[in-house]
């Protein structure tokens, strides 16, 4: 607080942007090893998700359920490894915008599925509505 | 940072700087508004009494903002393609036209490009040129690849009659894929005028912050991918 406005980049304890790795800002000779890191985990996230789709590993009804799973996941060491999107309370303001962005992201494609779902049911028969587009 | 911030601490209970963190003590004595910290260390450390954050943060916060609302723009297309999946008109489907393998070449295209785009920030960071140039530039001859792909998948898909037109499964398709694509083509160019203003300006913090927005839109441009490669080719090929 005794320090005068603007004396650097990196020099805020209060606040990260995302993309910082840690504490001390992008000045700090760090962080290649997070990435090798992320890189492993969503190499072998991606290898299950392909050999899910492509072989018989898993039960067959539950192949997108496996798949949605596995996607989430890589999604969340994306945002970790990559975006460096952490808990700490640096990152109070960019956590609770990720999380807004994803309760409108939930809240679109999930609507919109049900919804649709719901009205494709209602309206007429799935094979009935087939035919009439053709 | 406990370090700092016992400093903090100490330097304002010997001078008690500008009287405000004094008045604001017997104002609000339970602290409302500052964090865990400060009540710790006894020193004013809220982000009232702070100062701005520095610039580097307010960016990347805006920039942040901006790749949120671009995912919902995404989820817009995701879910019109949720919706519309089922109704191909008699046309080819999914199951017909997807090729996994390219889509499993394309995607390691794009997770390497990711991993070589946070290798020129970690360079960047260190303030090497010749690393910056050298994996940026093999950041943008992978997103090159990816893109290539992706246009001779369309090209053989319309081939096969099967364009935009044929279905409003293949519309949603096209939309939300081309976007994605349209995507990385722009980040493409981003990308070298990066290369450019950080070969002749240099390190500096206002290039410095560009090169910060830049992977993170590169980065987001992998999550996407991610939720893409599942839901449209991997589902849609099992189904």
């Amino acid at each position: 607080m005794t320090e005068p406005p603007g004396t650097g980049l990196d020099d805020n304890d209060d606040d990260a942007a995302p993309g910082d790795e840690c504490h001390g800002g992008p000045s700090e000779a760090h962080g290649l090893g997070i990435y090798v890191a992320g890189l492993a985990l969503a190499v072998a996230l991606t290898a299950a998700s392909f050999a899910t789709a492509a072989y018989d590993i898993v039960w067959e009804p539950a192949i997108p359920a496996a798949l949605i799973a596995l996607a989430v996941a890589q999604i969340g060491v994306h945002l970790v490894f990559f975006l460096h999107i952490t808990s700490g309370p640096e990152h109070t303001n960019n956590s609770l915008a990720l999380a807004f962005g994803l309760f409108v992201v939930v809240l679109v494609v999930g609507g919109s599925i049900w919804i649709m779902g719901h009205l494709n049911h209602r309206v007429m028969p799935m094979r009935q509505m087939m035919q009439m587009q053709r | 940072m406990a370090g700092r911030a016992g400093e903090a601490g100490v330097s304002s209970a010997a001078t008690t700087p500008s009287g405000i963190s004094a008045a604001n003590r017997q104002r609000d004595p339970y602290r409302i508004g500052h964090d865990r910290h400060a009540h710790r260390d006894g020193g004013a450390r809220g982000h009232g009494e702070g100062g701005p954050a520095p610039k580097r943060v307010i960016v990347g916060f805006g920039f942040w903002i901006f790749l949120l609302s671009d995912i919902v723009m995404f989820a817009g297309f995701f879910a019109a393609y949720a919706v519309l999946a089922g109704s191909t008109a008699g046309g080819p489907s999914g199951r017909d036209l997807f090729d996994l393998q390219r889509v499993a070449i394309q995607t390691g295209c794009l997770l390497a490009s990711s991993f070589t785009c946070g290798l020129s920030y970690v360079a960047a960071t260190r303030r090497n040129q010749l690393q910056v140039q050298l994996w940026l530039l093999v950041t943008g001859l992978l997103g090159l690849a990816f893109v290539t792909l992706e246009l001779i998948e369309f090209v053989e898909m319309m081939m096969q009659g099967a364009g935009p037109d044929r279905s409003a499964f293949l519309s949603a398709f096209f939309a939300l894929v081309g976007c994605h694509g349209l995507h990385v083509t722009l980040g493409g160019l981003w990308l070298l005028t990066m290369m450019a203003q950080i070969w002749v300006k240099g390190f500096r913090p206002r290039i410095m912050r560009r090169f910060l927005c830049f992977n993170l839109f590169w980065h987001a441009l992998d999550i996407i991918w991610v939720a893409l490669f599942t839901i449209v080719y991997l589902l849609g090929a099992g189904m």
